[in-house]
């Protein structure tokens, strides 16, 4: 039963991934990736990972796709005519072409290793929760805390960067150009370079 | 037949490969991104399969931070292709080159 779930979740897995990079409209490659993200979460499943599948999921196929699909709809993409980069596909089979010979090389050695204490039983009797809890708060405490501060980080750089720009340009100068006054939102003088841009767009339209 | 930790480490590898593929032939920056996630994902689960061979829950802990990286990797990179498609409409990452010399 084991195998058969692998090779189930190892099969959706794939074919997923191929068509998240292959799909032309971006709203198709979004599920797709979900998809693939969710069966991600089965093979942590069957690796006794029941936290991390619970957090995959949640994390991922929750929050961040919901993320990516928000900004696809509301940005109303366009699915481009020329979809791949030809001159790049030769590069990408290389370079995994490299990658795959060093994994094959990586799968011939044996793996040894000194194995640690956690082994399933102990897990299983404690709880998978409360025993990646118990590590987490025990011996990761530094690793944790600096991750809040990173995601801390991460929210208050996205606000700054998402902000709408006519907020961000009204302390300087009246808003007299329009709305499309977009260029510098965080810029200390955000004027000279919309001139100079359209400067240029003027010159070449003589 | 038993599943062991060089099948993890196969469909491991495919996926990672698949993100770069895609990383680089898409045009699309969004995609690119869905690309980087991709990798991400095979990275966690390279950690966790080591963590079940080897008895040890470090794996799992670098994993969760992985998809904690992944999170504000998200957020930020969304942030700027708004910022992007606002200032000039463009997608495409060829013709985001302000930063390349």
């Amino acid at each position: 039963v084991t195998a058969l779930a692998f090779y189930y979740l190892a099969a959706v897995t794939i074919v997923s991934g191929v068509l998240t990079i292959t799909l032309r409209s971006p709203v198709h490659c979004g599920l797709a990736l979900v998809a693939m993200l969710v069966h991600m979460a089965g093979f942590f499943v069957l690796l006794n990972a029941e936290f991390i599948a619970a957090v995959q999921v949640i994390v991922y196929a929750g929050a961040i796709l919901v993320l990516y699909l928000f900004v696809i709809m509301l940005l109303n993409l366009k699915s481009d005519e020329r979809v791949f980069h030809k001159r790049y596909i030769g590069i990408g089979l290389i370079t995994i072409a490299i990658i795959a010979q060093a994994a094959v090389l990586i799968l011939r050695s044996p793996f040894g290793g000194l194995t640690g204490e956690a082994t399933p039983d102990v897990v299983l009797g404690v709880g998978q929760t409360k025993a990646i809890g118990i590590v987490m708060f025990r011996d990761y405490l530094l690793p944790f805390e600096l991750i809040g501060v990173y995601l801390l980080a991460a929210i208050v750089g996205a606000i700054v960067l998402a902000k709408t720009p006519a907020m961000a340009a009204r302390p300087p100068e009246p808003p007299s150009t329009g709305a499309d006054d977009g260029n510098g939102a965080s810029e200390p003088a955000p004027e000279p370079p919309a001139e100079t841009v359209g400067a240029h767009h003027g010159g070449h339209g003589h | 037949m038993e599943i062991t930790l060089t099948h993890y480490l196969v469909v491991s590898t495919i996926i990672f490969s698949l993100g770069l593929l895609g990383v680089l032939i898409r045009r699309n920056f969004i995609i690119v991104l869905m690309a980087v996630e991709m990798m991400l994902n095979a990275a966690n689960l390279n950690l966790v399969a080591f963590s079940h061979h080897l008895h040890s829950l470090t794996g799992q802990m670098v994993a969760l931070f992985t998809i904690a990286i992944a999170a504000g990797e998200a957020a930020v990179g969304l942030a700027i292709i708004v910022v992007i498609f606002r200032n000039k409409i463009a997608t495409n990452v060829d013709q985001i080159n302000v930063l390349k010399w």
